[in-house]
């Protein structure tokens, strides 16, 4: 059983007790503890199930490779599924729950998949999908369903802070470990601006557990002294908990901070996303250990031996009292001589290769250790925990030897340098036949915008894994990226590792190498996802010949750790299968995140009231307090209506219709867009943006106005004030102020370059405020201050003044049919107005209507909407908008458009209105079907409703829609089905239902 | 008439630094060719300072003219000095091609002060602000909306339109909260 020994740990704090719980059981350790090393100091092993048969699983890494220690952590909205309990730092409090299981860790249900795995073969996800058809809907698909998913998904609203960061660099250090740090301070030391990010709170990385020594003193002094120079350097920012995430083009780096995750709920953010800027990255990853493939190598008590030692070394825990190591390299034997020092035994260490003689084989025989070489694990004998294994030959097939008793087994498969980073963009590997491993190709690095090298990898990272080449390497790594990023580095003092050892390996993936079916179906490649040597090797019978197939077909790799242990055992099981070198095979991507990112960090600080932006008018805090009821409009939100209490809205916008029609209303229409439009050229502009003449608009007048894109589409409407001879002000729609600024621009700038036209959009500086009705002269009577009387104020005129001592320009224009009057004063003005407006109204009715109100109104008088009328694809000319298209003009934007076949053809759908015969409201989006069905036997159609509404002043429903020759077919019934059955039928009418002479408006 | 409404009446938020809308300050934009010859001396006339050069904001007590694009700049002065310095700008230049416009109304500006005034706008502009040069006008955004700002003694002036006021204060305040100081040196 693994226990907690009675002295050591280097990270543990023993004064510091901390609780948690795990499934609910109360547990302690200690401060500095991992929640995995808390685990093992309680003799947990069993720290999860597999995903697919539901097999025991225990710990196996100590870093972010675990594939199975997957923890909920934590409650309620604070809850996070699948957090790696090798990375989480124990706190007091912390409570923990192991996944994927039912109805317990201990007794499991689903452990019958594992009885059942000949029938769930590699590929089983795709097979179902073949034959017979029925099974995967019925079947499959629901059983599935049931079973997918390793931690629960949190229902609360998350309790936590994140944010984001913008950071500078001229050298990115990733990576704490002595690699990084020599890199950072040969970087810093020139001064560059350098940044050293690392994952675990702890600097120097394995060298300390390892035992290396750097001029004569134990890494860890070094790394203190190191830590202390590169604090003191102002150049310098250190970050611990800080992994870097990804490498993406031009220098650009996501890290992710885990500011708060060990001290949750003590206010500050919980994680921080950095979004670095470097001019050169180095990589100082360090590298992964590798299992070995042999039967029974997921029982919970086989691990990494690196993960044997760290727990050892670093937290003092015991794997158990007798632990085997199984190797094919010298540096497993540092597991055999730490657990040793420990006072632990190792009854032997079974080494794959024929010899072991290098100074760490020598170093454990000398403590008396058991070597066998040659010599291979048979199978791993336990069920939830390893009780022993059997010994065999590497070279046969499996016969027994011997059986040794053991509570842990230490594997070592040899190590991997990390290259995710260096790969993410396009850095290229070499496979290193004498280190059997993929490392980073210098010659092919991934470049940045000047062709250079944008990664250096430095020390294991770049397959430096013998002690003494380390830091070399990362001097090398250090100089190289501050040189290119334009910093003449000095030669620095050189501290060495004086260590001799050097890393010998030989390339065995099987053992024994002869291992039948029965074997090789209980060795374990992704632990997570259940990938086996033998589901590999079948991928490769059934013709899986690329990597990137296999790992789709047998999900290897594909599970939450990204095949961090996997990846290379498969593919060189592959490529064993297939009779290929391993470089010709090759690996699959690597991508961003190196480990996951949680969503609540991508998002940063953008969620509640800051998810996006909300634009607000100068009235808007206004209509909150009256109790509007919104809807967004862009990023606006516009009252819809303003009910009163007790009053549905439906009701509150019939109210709103018939006050307008009868008294007065009044409408913030700040939203709409305002666009000055000045200089020698602006008239001659206009008249190419707009398919009417405004050039000969007299000063003070007021034209409807549209304009179309290139193609002819309509996509924006307004009226266009001119104010004086050079300038004129148009109003675009709410959704189109900002589009149509930039159209203007885009067309300014790069076609009518030579035009002297400057632009400004003012839509923000002005409130405006519609009063609209048959008593809206009389409201700005009782303002004061402007003749407002038809004579001096007509229709489709401005007037600059002064309205109860506010500083207005009021336009006599209309989107009601009514009397109306739109008063633009400055916004910071604009809510002492608007609460003006309503005092001079009092007694004439006054009360403020919303967007619905608005369209009913502007749809009793057949007015377009554009968004409505329009969708990208009507031209003005479908809309009978003929009036507005100036014949004479040789040109202007849209014209050479419409005059395509297509837009021309006399069929083309065409507005008209629509007056239902039964007086009801026929439903939004409906379509007018004709006769017969199309070849797909769908009916046909010959239109559809773009607008359709009760009209409150006609008391029926009314519509407009877009008919084939609607026009020319006045009088005539088209029929509207409705979803659910049902049909409406409407006649085809002109679509100005109310005041077609336009009196109420010219007054 | 009552005296001009900034969008958040003054609104402020004290984190680990300070942050306060400013009120209504005037701001007039000017667009012209900057080869204009009659530019430098209607900018003296209108508001007693120099052209700025592309980048930077030249500044003199409540006065201020930074250059937005290779034609406009932006004109800051005290909200009650539009009219006259728009029509001293109108006489010095007519007969000219140019626009100016009073955008007083259109914008919000923001103070962020403190010693920590940088970590607020370093989590929310993608902005080098250690390479912010004393007198550069940046133009970048925060978070999602357009922004620009200037150092100054006591931290830093940020502008941003009207509409957004709201979300931009909640954007510093969120950024201001004490404990998420970016602690970088």
């Amino acid at each position: 059983m693994s226990s907690r020994l009675p002295k050591g740990g280097r990270l543990i704090d023993r004064s510091a007790a901390q609780e948690f719980t795990f499934n609910g059981k109360r547990l302690r350790g200690y401060a500095g503890d991992t929640l995995a090393s808390a685990l093992l100091a309680n003799d947990q092993m069993l720290v999860g199930r597999s995903f697919k048969y539901h097999r025991p699983r225990g710990i196996v890494a100590s870093g972010p490779e675990e594939p199975n220690a997957l923890m909920n952590l934590g409650q309620g909205a604070r809850l996070e599924p699948n957090q790696r309990a090798t990375t989480t730092e124990l706190f007091d409090g912390l409570t923990a729950a192991s996944q994927n299981h039912w109805p317990s860790l201990e007794y499991d249900v689903g452990v019958l998949n594992n009885y059942a795995a000949r029938f769930l073969p590699a590929g089983f996800y795709y097979k179902t999908f073949i034959h017979p058809r029925a099974f995967w809907k019925h079947v499959f698909e629901p059983i599935i369903r049931h079973s997918a998913g390793l931690g629960r998904a949190p229902k609360d609203r998350d309790a936590d802070r994140y944010e984001h960061a913008y950071a500078f660099c001229d050298v990115l250090v990733i990576g704490g470990g002595i690699a990084g740090l020599q890199a950072a301070l040969v970087a810093a030391q020139v001064g560059a601006r350098v940044w050293l990010l690392e994952q675990s709170p702890h600097w120097g990385g394995r060298a300390p557990v390892d035992g290396l020594e750097i001029d004569g003193k134990p890494a860890q002094d070094w790394t203190s002294a190191t830590i202390d120079t590169l604090t003191r350097m102002p150049n310098v920012t250190l970050r611990l908990r800080c992994t870097g995430a990804g490498v993406y083009d031009h220098g650009y780096v996501l890290a992710d901070e885990r500011v708060a995750d060990h001290t949750p709920g003590d206010g500050r953010p919980k994680q921080r996303l950095w979004r670095i800027r470097a001019a050169k990255i180095v990589t100082a990853t360090g590298a992964i250990e590798r299992p070995l493939s042999f039967a029974g190598n997921d029982i919970p008590g086989v691990m990494l031996a690196s993960t044997v030692r760290d727990y050892v070394v670093n937290h003092a825990v015991s794997p158990g009292d007798r632990t085997v190591i199984v190797t094919n390299n010298d540096d497993a034997y540092r597991t055999a001589i730490a657990l040793k020092t420990a006072g632990l035994d190792v009854p032997v260490i079974i080494d794959a290769r024929a010899s072991a003689t290098g100074a760490l084989p020598e170093a454990a025989r000398a403590l008396g250790i058991r070597v066998e070489t040659g010599r291979a694990i048979a199978k791993v004998k336990g069920g939830k925990r390893v009780t022993g294994i059997s010994l065999c030959l590497q070279a046969g097939e499996g016969s027994v030897l011997e059986d040794i008793a053991c509570d842990a087994v230490a594997m070592s498969g040899g190590w991997s340098p990390v290259v995710h980073l260096w790969s993410h963009c396009g850095g290229k590997l070499i496979w290193d036949t004498d280190q059997v491993c993929f490392r980073p190709d210098a010659a092919k690095p991934p470049i940045t915008h000047d062709g250079s090298a944008m990664v250096i990898a430095a020390g294991a990272a770049n397959g430096a894994l013998d002690d003494a080449a380390i830091l070399p390497d990362a001097r090398a790594a250090g100089t190289a990226a501050a040189l290119a990023a334009g910093f003449a580095p000095e030669q620095p003092e050189e501290p060495s590792v004086s260590s001799a050892y050097n890393y010998q390996i030989e390339s065995i993936w099987v053992m024994p190498q002869g291992a039948g079916h029965d074997l090789r179906s209980k060795m374990w490649l992704d632990y997570q996802n259940d990938v086996k040597v033998s589901d590999v090797q079948l991928a490769a019978r059934e013709g899986y010949e690329s990597v990137e197939h296999t790992k789709r077909y047998t999900t290897l790799g594909m599970a939450t750790d990204q095949g961090k242990l996997s990846n290379i055992n498969g593919l060189a099981v592959l490529s064993q299968a297939l009779n290929a070198d391993i470089p010709q095979v090759g690996t699959t991507t690597f991508r961003p995140p190196y480990t996951p990112v949680t969503l609540g960090a991508l998002a940063g600080e953008a969620r509640g009231e800051i998810f996006q932006p909300l634009r607000r008018t100068p009235i808007h805090e206004w209509h909150e307090k009256t109790g509007a009821y919104f809807e967004p409009v862009g990023q606006w939100r516009r009252p819809y209506c303003f009910p009163n209490a007790g009053e549905t809205y439906e009701q509150a916008v019939h109210r709103e219709i018939s006050n307008v029609r009868e008294n007065i209303g009044l409408l913030d229409a700040s939203t709409l867009g305002k666009i000055i439009v000045k200089g020698p050229d602006a008239g001659k502009f206009l008249d190419m943006l707009y398919t009417g003449v405004m050039s000969t608009l007299p000063i003070g007048k007021c034209r409807y106005g549209l304009m179309c894109s290139e193609n002819g589409f309509l996509m924006d409407d307004g009226v266009v004030a001119r104010i004086d001879d050079q300038t004129f002000l148009c109003h675009t729609t709410t959704g189109g102020a900002d589009r149509i600024h930039a159209h203007m621009e885009d067309w300014l700038q790069c076609e009518w370059w030579d035009w002297q036209v400057y632009t400004a959009n003012v839509t923000e500086q002005y409130a405006q405020i519609a009063v609209v009705g048959p008593k809206a002269r009389e409201l700005l009577e009782n303002l004061g201050g402007m003749d407002v009387t038809k004579e001096a104020l007509p229709f489709m005129q401005w007037a600059d003044g002064s309205l109860a001592g506010f500083p207005v320009r009021v336009y006599r224009i209309s989107f009601s049919g009514e009397l109306s009057y739109e008063i633009a004063v400055p916004a910071s003005h604009g809510l002492t107005f608007w609460q003006a407006c309503l005092d001079a109204g009092e007694g004439l009715g006054v009360m403020p209507y919303g967007t619905e109100a608005l369209h009913v109104l502007r749809a009793e008088k057949g007015f377009i909407m554009i968004g409505d009328e329009t969708d990208g694809t009507v031209i003005p000319q479908d809309l009978g908008l003929n009036w507005a298209i100036s014949k004479k003009k040789s040109d202007y934007l849209g014209k050479r458009g419409q005059e395509r076949a297509n837009l021309t053809d006399p069929d083309r759908w065409t507005l008209v209105g629509l007056e239902t015969l039964d007086g009801s409201v026929i439903p939004e989006g409906a379509y007018a079907v004709d006769e017969g069905n199309n070849p797909n036997g769908q009916r046909n159609v010959q239109g559809r409703v773009t607008s359709t509404y009760h009209s409150p002043t006609l008391g029926r429903g009314i519509a407009m829609g877009l008919i084939r020759r609607g026009p020319q077919r006045m009088g005539e019934t088209v029929e509207f089905p409705k979803v659910g059955g049902g049909s409406v039928l409407a006649r085809i009418v002109d679509p100005v239902f109310f005041d077609k002479n336009g009196d109420q408006q010219n007054v | 008439m009552s005296d001009p409404h900034s969008a958040l009446g003054g609104a402020s938020f004290d984190g680990f630094a300070t942050v306060r809308d400013v009120g209504p300050v005037g701001m007039i934009t000017l667009r012209a060719d900057a080869g204009l010859a009659a530019l430098p001396e209607a900018i003296a006339t209108a508001i007693g300072l120099a052209l700025p050069k592309p980048r930077r904001i030249v500044r003199r007590g409540e006065r201020a003219i930074g250059w937005m694009s290779p034609d406009e700049w932006l004109l800051v002065m005290p909200y009650s000095q539009v009219s006259g310095t728009l029509e001293k700008l109108n006489n010095a230049l007519t007969g000219q091609y140019f626009l100016a416009v009073d955008v007083s109304d259109a914008r919000t500006v923001f103070h962020i002060s403190g010693p920590l005034a940088t970590d607020v706008l370093a989590k929310l502009s993608p902005v080098d602000l250690t390479a912010l040069a004393p007198d550069e006008l940046r133009r970048t955004r925060i978070a999602q909306v357009a922004c620009a700002f200037w150092k100054d003694d006591a931290g830093y002036t940020l502008v941003s339109f009207r509409s957004v006021a709201g979300y931009v204060m909640a954007l510093l305040t969120h950024s201001a909260q004490p404990g998420s100081e970016l602690a970088l040196s």
